[in-house]
């Protein structure tokens, strides 16, 4: 067994910095790179990619990114594990394999992780008596169920670790929850039994720490965001894992950002519920019970995290079509800028109630004044410009486009000094709304697939 | 004395569909006590009239010397349905942030 292993956090969202994952492979010694790339509604866009083109369906930016780094990854036997496999994990590795025999690359071996997709087995399920109701608002799939768009269980590491038991150098997934990329490996290389939960537990912390990149070294903290060295080039955080479920949260020398106790304390309170009651699909994680101990220059410690038994329920997400929005902005400066961007957003709406068309939403902002803080923020006693923004939403397509047909004349028949209207004609998009429901596991089965190019 | 939380506290914020999530950490421990006396449920609900339109939730975790509050029903409806500038809540944190408390202790 290993006496430690460094796990690497490579990309924190399907959009991230592309030269992380780049750096993180080669400005110093790593045995693991975690890569995150579904965010709630990621899966309905690539299931559209993937109607349009059966080959699609998975995060496009990997392909580019795997050819630039396997040379590497290959040379030092670093194992990349990521999610990025969206919808179509398979085709993703079809794509790297590609890649890789461009390369000259032999005998890598790519795991890929499917069955968490069940949008072809909604009917089948119900017959089962498995309802997949809204486990927020408790509404039945049976209002939606002709929109669905997406439908995936979220799986834990498992599948993940079984991947690498087979030798996978790479691991693509498809729904997995963004903690498992990285407690996987820790579970494979320190054999940490399924039922030691408080180990499952500091793996799952850890992987909390991890999932968001940037985030915990430094990006977006809150406490004093100027002290933060070279953001420009900030190192992501690495954890060091030790068999005994210790582990240290660092990041790679001559990097910026800051790895210390209120970095990482911001990124343990983002997007969290319940503290004491964490749920993932292997354990539930008690993050009061975390504790944080900085032991040297961009070095925290992790430890004392406890855990308690995982549920018998997977996280299902779904995604179902649910109308169209449409959203601009015009520009107003002084003098009266508020008022006159005040007065414009009444005859706009004037406007659009005289051609009867109806939304589900109309919502104004002022950007510069209240699009944040709202009602909390003062107004200034001066105001040398405001943007209007103005949106609508409705199950009507036409009244959506429509509107985006209302803005442009605004800015020779309403309110004096106006700017800013770019980008043309703002066309409808599709809402995807999102659809949290649980699954029993056994409803379920992961299923691996190992192959060597 | 009256100060403004930004002083003694720091913050981060986050989506879960039209929930917010605001944690805010403490800067020092002396500090916990009057964040966990003075910021509760009803004076957070109370900040954000006209933003958060459902119940406050606050949870305790004293040993990050934090605070989470779920601001229900405060996103536009979240995710790709909300037209909010701000769908996501991103800046939620700093919006707690700027909450003035009356307290009777010294700092």
């Amino acid at each position: 067994m290993k006496d430690k292993i460094r796990i690497a956090s490579g990309q924190g969202f399907w959009g991230d910095l592309l030269t992380a994952p780049v750096d993180q492979v080669t400005k110093g010694p790593v045995d693991y790179m975690m890569m995150d790339y579904l965010a709630e509604v990621t899966m309905s866009i690539m299931q559209k990619q993937k109607m349009k083109d059966p080959s699609l369906g998975y995060a496009k930016d990997l392909v580019p990114l795997m050819e630039t780094i396997l040379p590497t990854i290959v040379q030092k036997n670093i194992k990349v594990i990521t999610n990025g496999g969206g919808v179509n994990p398979e085709g993703c590795r079809d794509a790297i394999f590609k890649a890789a025999k461009k390369l000259g690359i032999k005998g890598l071996k790519i795991g890929v992780v499917v069955g968490d997709n069940i949008l072809g087995r909604l009917d089948e399920l119900k017959s089962k008596k498995i309802d997949l109701k809204n486990m927020e608002s408790g509404e039945t799939l049976t209002s939606v169920r002709d929109r669905i768009v997406s439908a995936n269980v979220y799986f834990g590491a498992r599948p993940i670790v079984e991947a690498l038991k087979q030798g996978a150098q790479i691991v693509i997934t498809g729904r997995t929850t963004d903690t498992a990329l990285t407690y996987a490996p820790m579970i494979h290389e320190f054999g940490w039994p399924w039922n030691d939960w408080d180990k499952l537990a500091v793996g799952v912390v850890t992987g909390h720490i991890l999932e968001c990149g940037g985030q915990a070294s430094g990006g977006n903290f809150s406490a004093d965001w100027k002290s933060v060295p070279d953001l420009a080039h900030i190192g992501f955080p690495i954890a060091e894992a030790f068999p005994n479920g210790e582990i240290i949260i660092t990041k790679h020398e001559n990097t910026g950002g800051l790895v210390s106790v209120q970095t990482i304390s911001e990124q343990l309170m983002y997007e969290i519920g319940d503290p004491t009651n964490y749920i993932t699909p292997e354990c539930v994680a008690d993050f009061t019970t975390i504790k944080l101990e900085q032991v040297g220059k961009n070095r925290v410690k992790l430890f004392g995290v406890k855990g308690k038994p995982a549920t018998d329920l997977y996280k299902v997400s779904m995604s179902y079509a649910d109308g169209y929005t449409a959203i601009s902005t015009l520009t107003y400066a002084w003098p009266d800028a508020l008022e006159k961007a005040k007065a414009a957003d009444q005859i706009l709406r004037t406007r659009l109630a005289d051609l009867g068309l109806k939304f589900d939403e109309i919502r104004t902002e002022f950007l510069g004044l209240n699009s944040c803080h709202g009602p909390i923020a003062p107004m200034p006693d001066i105001i040398n410009e405001v943007v209007l923004r103005i949106g609508v939403r409705g199950h009507d397509k036409n009244a959506v486009e429509r509107f985006g047909k209302e803005i442009a004349p605004l800015i020779l028949t309403g309110p004096p000094a106006v700017t800013g209207f770019a980008g043309g004609r703002p066309k409808p998009s599709e809402v995807i709304a999102y659809w949290p429901s649980l699954i029993p596991k056994t409803a379920v089965e992961p299923k691996v697939i190992v192959e060597e190019v | 004395m009256k100060l403004q939380l930004l002083q003694i506290a720091h913050a981060r914020s986050g989506d879960k569909g039209d929930t917010g999530n605001v944690g805010i950490i403490a800067r020092k421990p002396e500090y916990y006590p009057i964040i966990k006396k003075y910021v509760t449920a009803e004076v957070v609900k109370k900040h954000f009239t006209g933003i958060c339109l459902g119940k406050v939730e606050r949870f305790e975790i004293p040993n990050l010397l934090a605070l989470n509050f779920l601001l229900h029903e405060t996103l536009g409806g979240g995710g790709t349905v909300s037209l909010k500038n701000d769908a996501q809540g991103k800046t939620l944190s700093s919006a707690l942030l700027r909450m003035e408390i009356e307290i009777e202790e010294q700092l």
